[in-house]
């Protein structure tokens, strides 16, 4: 299959613009319906991974009628293969503070909050600087508006929003019945907006330029930019924002070593695309018409031919198993089982038909377990398992 | 009263008696003493009124909120598949043979303790380690002993300071 897209890059959330005060003096001078229908006809989408719309996000916690509400930026940038965040928040702190700032104003929120990840402690005092230096322009123009920093302690699932209130509400990091949805019963049983760092740059760009701007990138149902973190295989590891859809043929061309065998697109969540695959493979979220269109987060992790995938996959079993919650019982009984099970199928203790045996296990995870982790296990191992069925046996 | 209690009310103080307050005391107290130990997972119960059980669940739960004893500097080495890919395993070898502890252990020292972790976020410039909150990438065998030698002066000057 061809496809008529080739690598867009773009420059959008890095570019140094000193116009933080205008955007948001601007903003709030607007009304929260124009706001809102400036997101919603953007086609934003949360770029954490999940990709419900921005836009739609924000009206719903807006129409609550609770006269505490909050707005939670989500800096707990766990997933394997993901750094985008960090270096946001180091290099344009300010377009992520008044995106929180005008989300606030918004729904009707007077707290923001940023989550930040225990691994990411060396940030806190620069971002605390800038966070002083933001409020005291809020209070200059009679905003009432405070964003406090909420230091996570090295917990993957804490990356989970519901997982992420009860962490900051003192406890356990254990994800939530859903529904209630965060939009109504969110930090403190509040209604609160909670966004990815990039899905709030994002928002500043849309403010500051219009929704036009952003919608006219992208391709359909997968509109704008997104940061992609590039890891792996490739000579030019780093961080890039690309205009979305593009086929997994044109990434690799720019990113691969000539070499690559298969790529992890949404990290040890996501999906591993062999070569073979390349083709069909779109980045983007569902909804497109021809070939598989895969959501991400942003993790593009690169395997040459020299990886063996069974090491691959033992590695983030070891992970996921590490970091289930141990809530529910799919989840951490059944990352153990998977574990268990590949070595023992590699060390020829079980046949290998048990693979089509982990592979029902690893379907009954995705449809019981009670959280995105444990429901997203089944998306690296089954695609793994199928694709690369015999490194996993010899 | 132990110098920890005094950590604690200081803490509470400045962060409030609410659960919420929870998670940033129990940093506090880590950051200080490098360890919540079951003494101060029952002082902290007892500073916000909660079932020490709770403060303990809590506790656990979290990689960094360590509840066994470690060293001054607490040495992080990720294990997450970039890492592995680029050569951790070196890493891992070179820093337990200079040290002679394996992961886990603390030196007798007590200066440093050996631990690995998940994803650290620097997949693009793998291998990488925290020591305490500090970040270190690109390692090589090379580069890690010439950080961990600069650790170790650090103690030796800190020594010479006192005496």
């Amino acid at each position: 299959m061809s496809t008529d897209y080739l690598l867009k890059r773009a420059d959008f959330i890095f570019k140094n613009e000193n116009d933080w005060e205008e955007v948001l003096t601007k903003s709030i001078h607007r009304t929260p319906n124009e706001l809102i229908n400036e997101l919603i006809s953007s086609e934003l989408k949360g770029r954490g991974g999940a990709g419900f719309p921005t836009g739609l996000k924000w009206k719903v916690t807006a129409e609550d009628k609770s006269d505490v509400k909050y707005v939670i930026c989500n800096a707990d940038e766990g997933e394997p293969g993901t750094f985008k965040d960090r270096e946001i928040l180091s290099k344009v702190p300010f377009k992520v503070l008044t995106a929180i700032a005008i989300c606030g104003y918004v729904i009707g929120a007077r707290q923001g909050y940023i989550y930040l990840r225990g691994e990411y402690f060396f940030l806190q005092s620069e971002l605390n600087k800038a966070i002083k230096e933001f409020e005291f322009y809020c209070r200059q123009i009679n905003f009432d508006f405070s964003i406090k920093i909420f230091m996570g302690s090295g917990a993957y699932i804490c990356g989970e929003e519901t997982a992420l209130f009860e962490s900051m509400e003192g406890k356990r990091g254990e994800p939530r019945n859903k529904p209630p949805y965060p939009t109504s019963f969110g930090y403190m049983g509040k209604p609160t907006v909670i966004n990815n760092v990039e899905t709030l740059a994002h928002t500043y760009t849309i403010f500051k330029y219009g929704s036009k701007r952003f919608y006219d990138l992208g391709v359909q149902f997968s509109r704008g930019t997104k940061l992609f973190s590039v890891s792996g295989d490739t000579p030019k590891p780093g961080i890039y924002e690309l205009e979305l859809g593009m086929s997994l043929v044109d990434f690799v061309e720019e990113f691969g070593d000539d070499d690559t065998k298969a790529v992890q697109v949404g990290g040890a969540s996501g999906f591993l695309v062999p070569r073979k695959k390349f083709a069909e493979t779109t980045i983007g979220y569902q909804g497109r018409l021809v070939g598989i269109s895969l959501p991400t987060g942003g993790s593009m992790m690169i395997f040459n031919s020299s990886r063996s995938m069974f090491n691959v996959l033992d590695n983030y079993l070891v992970f996921f198993a590490e970091e289930s919650c141990g809530q529910c019982t799919p989840c951490r009984v059944g990352c153990q089982q998977l574990l268990r099970g590949i070595k023992a199928v590699k060390r020829g203790e079980k046949p290998a038909s048990y693979l089509d045996k982990m592979l029902k296990l690893a379907e009954t995870m995705q449809l019981t377990a009670k959280c995105g982790l444990g429901q997203s296990v089944a998306n690296s191992f089954s695609s793994i398992v199928e694709n690369f069925r015999e490194e996993m046996i010899y | 009263m132990k110098p920890v209690n005094e950590l604690i009310k200081s803490l509470a103080d400045r962060y409030g008696r609410e659960r919420s307050s929870l998670l940033p005391i129990l940093q506090g107290v880590v950051e200080q003493e490098k360890y919540l130990s079951e003494y101060s997972m029952v002082e902290i119960a007892r500073e916000l009124d909660l079932p020490a059980t709770e403060v303990y669940g809590t506790a656990t739960f979290y990689s960094f909120l360590e509840y066994k004893k470690m060293g001054r500097y607490i040495i992080r080495l990720c294990k997450t598949i970039t890492c592995a890919m680029k050569g951790e395993n070196q890493i891992l070898l070179t820093i337990q043979e200079m040290l002679k502890i394996k992961l886990g252990e603390t030196t007798p020292d007590g200066l440093f303790s050996l631990l690995h972790t998940n994803c650290l976020g620097f997949c693009h410039k793998a291998p990488a380690m925290l020591i305490n909150n500090d970040v270190y990438t690109e390692l090589t065998p090379e580069k890690v002993r010439e950080i961990l030698t600069g650790y170790m002066n650090r103690k030796e000057e800190q020594e010479e300071n006192v005496n």
